[in-house]
């Protein structure tokens, strides 16, 4: 077993007009997901999550206050799953619900 | 007349066991931990004998505690072994005693002697079946024949177990006293896990014996009661390990109204669910509501109020299914994936949990099977079949393989 990121990004999205319904939806897509991998004693960890607020340095010294317009993905947040290799991990990354936001999955093998 | 008389002698000294060991154990030292168990034996002769021809005494504990403590001060001066041993020690240890190997059984000290008491034992250092042997002994007052049938073990096995844990008590040089403040919670997990195993053990017992479950049960809630009430162990996981166990106990007597066999949940009857333990597990789970941490009790404890509401809503299996989902990011283990996955299909239907289940890589558990067995029950009747004969033929007990029987005599 080797340990894998799924690093997920996805675009900008207000959810200050969201109803507390959409919001409870999506946040239970999000946990059926990642308490799938768990469930299946994949998740190493707890999940990282990213508040959506934040700052990017720059070269020069240049700060940028979020929302990151110019960035068509934003990070979202990350987990660590285990696996026997590329492939099952790429597999467990199927379902997540990044990807029906017109997101993506990023599989990384983590250095061990 | 008789039998209740025994009884409740019985359940006086288990109770005095624990306090008046913990007492001497704290003026000896954790290492001569057999000579408080030697002492308070022979309290607990002297008080057969005597209450046999005189009567139990208006305050028996207070009786107790009075021989206790000359049978302490005698061995005490008898041994000129403790001179050497055991009074340097007690002048850096306790400088308050008023003489040297007197016992102090004032309530204040049986309640601090006790907490270091169950420090010392559940400490990381002992093998985790001798500590909950060494638990229920010393912390409990069971004897070793109640904790054999708790293990299903003999009697020789539980001794040498015991005999290796205080051997380890000594040789890892374990002493009573509360751990320092930064370890505290750290150290206070392990005092918990205990708890929480002995209350499993109980609840879930291989044992037949329905009264020492019971016991079981009640001593680990007890263990963890002493825990609220102090402020230092008075922590928010604390109390959501007691509310767990409320909410389970609450349940225990309509789980075993039938002599044969446990009775499942669906066929309970909830009005011999315990509401007074219930509100209880109430209670805590509020006082649990604080701080940072949210500890797997916390969400066991959540998981089994929900139980503790009979209706069926999909409200309360999005709960659970949630909860379980946190559980399982937390501390996985087969069965929270099993419940998660039967969780799923009551808050989302069959199909969405077929999905899952089949990625669980359970294959050989029993329960594993009889969950796919349930599911696939009405969508693929082969299926379930197949994976009821499964369980059947992995099925430990007698008890469980008439409920899968009756589960196939129904699709078949």
């Amino acid at each position: 077993m080797k340990d894998f990121a799924l690093i997920f990004r996805q675009p900008s999205y207000d959810y200050s007009n969201a109803s507390p319904q959409e919001m409870q939806d999506l946040t239970k897509k999000w946990q059926d997901w990642i308490g799938s991998i768990a469930a299946q004693g994949k998740l190493k960890g707890n999940p990282v999550r990213l508040v959506q607020e934040g700052k990017v340095l720059k070269a020069g010294g240049v700060v940028t206050d979020g929302p990151f317009v110019e960035i068509r993905e934003r990070l979202g947040s990350l987990i660590i799953v285990k696996a026997a290799d590329l492939d099952e991990a790429t597999t467990l990354a199927h379902g997540c619900p990044a990807l029906d936001a017109n997101g993506s999955v990023e599989i990384r093998q983590v250095f061990s | 007349m008789v039998q209740s008389h025994i009884s409740t002698l019985k359940q006086l000294f288990q109770q005095e066991f624990s306090k008046m060991v913990a007492v001497i154990s704290n003026l000896f030292g954790l290492q001569h931990i057999e000579i408080a168990e030697d002492i308070v034996s022979e309290t607990f002769l002297a008080a057969t004998e005597s209450w046999a021809k005189k009567g139990i005494p208006e305050n028996p504990a207070a009786w107790l505690y009075v021989v206790a403590k000359q049978k302490t001060l005698y061995h005490f001066r008898r041994n000129k072994i403790y001179e050497k041993k055991v009074i340097p020690e007690l002048s850096l240890r306790q400088d308050n005693v008023a003489q040297p190997g007197e016992p102090d059984f004032s309530l204040g000290n049986i309640r601090d002697s006790q907490l270091q008491m169950m420090f010392a034992v559940c400490n990381p250092a002992i093998a985790s079946e001798a500590q909950m042997g060494l638990a229920l002994r010393i912390l409990c007052g069971f004897g070793i024949e109640e904790i054999a049938a708790a293990f299903l073990t003999g009697k020789e096995t539980i001794n040498k177990r015991l005999f290796r844990a205080k051997e380890k008590l000594r040789s890892e040089k374990i002493s009573m006293e509360m751990p320092p403040e930064n370890e505290l919670t750290g150290r206070l997990d392990n005092v918990l896990h205990i708890i929480y195993l002995l209350f499993n053990e109980g609840y879930y017992s291989r044992t037949q014996d329905r009264i020492l479950r019971k016991e079981l049960c009640v001593e680990a809630m007890r263990l963890g009661f002493m825990l609220c009430e102090d402020v230092r162990t008075n922590l928010p996981k604390t109390n959501a390990l007691l509310a767990l166990m409320c909410f389970h106990a609450s349940r225990f007597d309509a789980r075993l109204t039938n002599e044969e066999s446990p009775v499942l949940y669906e066929d309970q009857d909830e009005l011999l669910w315990d509401q007074e333990l219930i509100n209880r597990g109430l209670h805590f789970l509020e006082l649990s509501a604080s701080g940072e941490e949210i500890s797997s009790y916390h969400l066991e404890a959540r998981i089994a109020y929900w139980h503790c509401i009979k209706e069926d809503t999909p409200d309360k299996w999005q709960e659970i299914l949630q909860l379980y989902n946190q559980l399982l990011c937390i501390n996985y283990s087969p069965g929270a994936a099993l419940n998660r996955t039967f969780a799923l299909y009551k808050a989302d239907g069959k199909k969405v949990a077929l999905a899952e289940a089949e990625k669980l890589g359970l294959e050989g558990n029993h329960f594993f099977h009889l969950l796919l067995g349930e599911l696939y029950d009405g969508m693929d009747n082969r299926k379930a079949l197949a994976n009821l004969r499964k369980a059947y033929d992995l099925a430990q007990n007698q008890d469980e393989k008439l409920v899968i029987e009756k589960k196939i005599a129904l699709i078949v």
